[in-house]
């Protein structure tokens, strides 16, 4: 089951159970404790005054930028506390946010989401939640390796490791639609690597057709987001995701891997979850229940 | 005082020179030889683009018919240099365009070159041949098509690991049927398909061909086609390196390699099958240059492949050859010269691959004209690098990367100064020097007493106190340029050393301790606002120095402030 820690009301002791001081949204990168000595800590590059005696610059001290990366996905950055949202086990379409979906390796702000959202926990050589030995904070420009070659790697890493549904083409745009929406929008499949990414990017690309109602529905003040999504909480109607695979069947997104998912997907559809019946009934009826 | 020669006849000897520091040396005789040279010389080199401006450049040389510019620092590969500093191509494009209408040869690295610029010259240059983009960005696949489409004469397009946005592949049949005088297409760097069969007629018309390097998505089995219609290449670069079960594809290539006698130079082998890397073998005994570098593949299947290369003279190549695969070298290309070992998987915590510092040392021991190297590993010890360094006296440039930062000796827990001490006491002809683990203020001793010949140094995460610093300005006569990130450097050494400054092409700091710059012609990169704005003890985040007669830059983007806007200007 999804948990996010609801950053809305959050609480500092919650912030301290969790441990989620370093994921706490600032103004910086998560890692720079000179952050607290600043009255406003804007400072992508910056450093303090750094302790002349202390060689060791690198003890967490330096700014940094998080990426959480698991073995075989550069990208995968983890959703809350390093799970991967499991979407086979349970009928989340759209995960209570937590990734930034395919953040590029810049060192700039990790990219913002509304208030409540939590960005992916820095990992500083510490075994992430997910078992796996998680590499080290990174310094900008270290080690220097330019991106073009680190781009490479990436994807021949994640081909080396049995990555099925090898595809020839560098790109896999497909249509995405949203009901009710005036417009479509188009996707590029190869840019993600897992559905936790995919649902968390097309929340972004489709949230302002949300915003409206977010705006009369006001904050919800609920301790738990649960696997509903966002937008099922301020909508009070499920949203489902879709896709036409390559038989021309509508199907619900999450039941295959991934990789099997992007070669059988042709098009994508946000699904009201009123018409969905039939499709997803678990969560049409999960959802009910809470209301 | 008169002399008897005549113009002509020292017009023709200073034809004979072309390195540019013999013809800037020939410049400064005297106020005749000045003249005669400025008119003949053809070809200019400009290290740092902001260093002279386009009108300058104009004035002195009327006749130039090459250019090569430098833009960004090299950081910037790194992306330590903020997106919009600058480093654009179009001021010199339009201001050649109407003064140097024969140009023929453009040459840029680490600038942003936009399509605009590229329709320009296209249309401008009528006899334009030669364009070389190394590490440039901000043009498309249109700019390429504008390109293809004019330059009637082109003889080299070459794009080295440049960032183009990719439209489409419709760039390529943009060449004419008429088209004929290719002789270089690297496009190595670009994602998208081309029409393979507007590729292979431009293959087969163009007689002049030596240099192909293929794009990733040209599949294995188009290979043999392009092979088999130019088999006078000399440099090949393949695409991706798999295909599905296809017998006959195996074959194709046997045949299609073999046809190619003149090979010297491959590249290319994105997903690689192992199962396809003999097909090469045949072509392999003339091979010099070896590219592996993308090539994911275990030590077993590249050592295969390296030993059929008894005249490598350059290899390149993933750590996955481990220290196994290294020790093959010294047996089989004793030649070697240049070896590059990247890393894999840079960013695991823990070592994925079995590649040590024993291999360095063991080609080091066995390979005795290997003079450049550039080694990505994860530990090393003061004895290892005081081997190599006996070893391989001969050594230009030795760029050393631990991966882990302040990484020690991993055998005493020192730090690695004595090691690279070593190096730069033995080898007396090093130019180019990078350094990487835990160093003190001693290295910087060594490097200050030692390294006199040496041009460049890249230091990161070293030293204690300015005292560092002070030792590599006051005592490298050559230096030219210097990068510096994360080091304790502050004021002190820059201001004592402001004079050498002068004698450099450039100095980078970033994440150090500066607060306060030396001189003029600074450059300080601050996203968070004008250093003034900031209390006085708080350091700049990046300074860039460089020596120009161009005056402060007009092109400067928000967060890239000149120290003295009344910049003086001064003759280099």
């Amino acid at each position: 089951m999804e948990k996010t820690p609801d950053k809305i009301s959050s609480s500092s002791e919650k912030n301290e159970v969790l441990n989620l001081k370093e994921t706490e949204l600032r103004l910086g990168l998560p890692g720079s404790e000179f952050l607290d000595k600043k009255a406003t800590g804007f400072s992508l590059f910056g450093k303090d005054l750094k302790d002349e005696n202390n060689k060791n610059i690198f003890s967490g001290a330096k700014r940094v930028f998080s990426d959480a990366i698991d073995g075989s996905n550069k990208w995968g950055l983890c959703t809350n506390r390093g799970s991967e949202v499991d979407l086979g086990k349970n009928d989340v379409l759209f995960s209570p946010r937590g990734a930034n979906g395919g953040v590029k390796n810049t060192n700039i702000l990790q990219s913002s989401h509304p208030a409540k959202e939590v960005p992916p926990q820095p990992v500083e050589g510490k075994k992430d939640e997910n078992g796996s030995t998680a590499s080290k904070a990174q310094v900008v420009g270290w080690p220097p390796i330019r991106s073009l070659h680190k781009n490479r790697l990436t994807t021949n890493l994640s081909r080396n490791n049995d990555v099925k549904g090898k595809s020839e083409s560098s790109c896999l745009y497909v249509k995405v639609s949203m009901d009710g929406a005036p417009y479509l929008r188009k996707v590029d499949l190869k840019t993600y690597c897992s559905y936790a990414e995919l649902s968390s990017a097309l929340e972004k690309m489709f949230s302002c057709f949300t915003i409206g109602q977010y705006a009369s529905h006001g904050l919800r003040g609920k301790e738990d987001l649960n696997e509903c999504h966002l937008m099922d909480l301020l909508d009070r109607s499920e949203y489902v995701l879709t896709y036409e695979d390559k038989d021309g069947d509508w199907m619900l997104v999450g039941d295959v891997p991934w990789e099997m998912f992007t070669d059988m997907c042709k098009r994508l559809r946000i699904m009201k979850g009123s018409e969905a019946s039939g499709l997803a009934p678990r969560v049409i009826e999960k959802c009910k229940s809470q209301n | 005082m008169a002399y008897s020669f005549p113009e002509e006849v020292l017009e023709y000897v200073f034809a004979f020179l072309s390195s540019h520091k013999d013809r800037n040396a020939v410049s400064l005789v005297c106020k005749s030889w000045y003249e005669i040279e400025r008119w003949c010389r053809r070809r200019i080199f400009i290290g740092n683009c902001y260093a002279v401006s386009p009108q300058i450049v104009i004035r002195r040389f009327p006749e130039v018919r090459a250019v090569k510019i430098k833009g960004k620092p090299h950081f910037a590969d790194f992306n330590l240099v903020p997106e919009g500093w600058g480093a654009y191509v179009y001021p010199w494009i339009s201001a050649m365009v109407r003064s140097y209408p024969w140009l023929e040869e453009i040459k840029l690295k680490r600038m942003v070159v936009t399509d605009e610029s590229l329709e320009l010259l296209s249309k401008s240059f009528k006899n334009f041949k030669v364009l070389v983009l190394s590490s440039c960005e901000g043009f498309t696949t249109d700019g390429l098509a504008s390109i293809a489409a004019n330059c009637r004469n082109l003889r080299e397009l070459d794009l080295r690991e440049c960032e183009v946005e990719d439209l489409s592949g419709h760039w390529l049949s943009h060449f004419p049927d008429n088209f004929t005088s290719l002789v270089s297409l690297n496009m190595s760097c670009l994602g998208s398909e081309v029409s393979f069969s507007a590729l292979e007629r431009l293959v087969s018309r163009c007689p002049n061909l030596r240099t192909l390097r293929l794009n990733r998505a040209v599949p294995v089995e188009k290979l043999p086609n392009l092979l088999r219609r130019a088999p006078q290449l000399v440099e090949f670069g393949t695409g991706a390196y798999s295909a599905e079960n296809q017998t006959d594809i195996f074959s194709n290539l046997v045949e299609a390699f073999s046809g190619c006698k003149h090979l010297k130079s491959l590249s290319g082998f994105w997903d690689v099958d192992p199962a396809y890397l003999p097909a090469m073998y045949y072509a392999c005994t003339g091979i010099t240059s070896l590219n592996l570098s993308n090539a994911t593949v275990q030590s077993p299947d590249l050592v295969e492949l390296i030993i059929q290369c008894p005249n490598l003279k350059c290899l390149w190549v993933l750590d996955y050859i481990e220290d196994a695969g290294l020790k093959a070298l010294p047996s089989y290309c004793k030649d070697l010269q240049e070896l590059r070992v990247f890393p894999s998987d840079p960013y695991g915590a823990e070592p994925n691959v079995s590649l040590t510092e024993q291999g360095l040392v063991t080609v080091s021991a066995g390979c005795p004209k290997l003079q450049s190297v550039l080694y990505f590993c994860r530990q090393m010890s003061n004895a290892a690098l005081i081997t190599i360094a006996r070893n391989r006296p001969n050594l230009i440039r030795f760029r050393l990367c631990i991966i882990d930062p302040q990484a020690p000796d991993y055998l005493t827990l020192e730090p690695l100064d004595t090691g690279f001490g070593a190096i730069v006491e033995h080898c007396k002809e090093l130019l180019r020097l990078s350094m990487s683990g835990l160093l003190t203020d001693r290295v910087f001793e060594y490097i200050g007493t030692h390294a006199k010949k040496l041009e460049m140094l890249s230091i990161a995460f070293a030293g204690d106190s300015d005292l560092g610093l002070h030792n590599v300005l006051s005592g490298c006569e050559s230096l030219r340029k210097l990068e510096i990130m994360d080091c304790p450097f502050g004021d002190k050494a820059l201001l004592a050393n402001a004079a050498k400054l002068e004698t450099m092409r450039s100095l980078w700091m970033s994440s150090c301790s500066v607060r306060r710059c030396p001189s003029s012609n600074v450059e300080v990169m601050d996203e968070r606002g004008h250093p003034d704005s900031r209390p006085e003890t708080c350091p700049v985040e990046k300074l860039y120095i460089y020596r120009t007669v161009a005056g402060p830059r007009v092109d400067k983007p928000n967060f890239v402030w000149t120290m003295d806007e009344d910049a003086v200007l001064r003759l280099s």
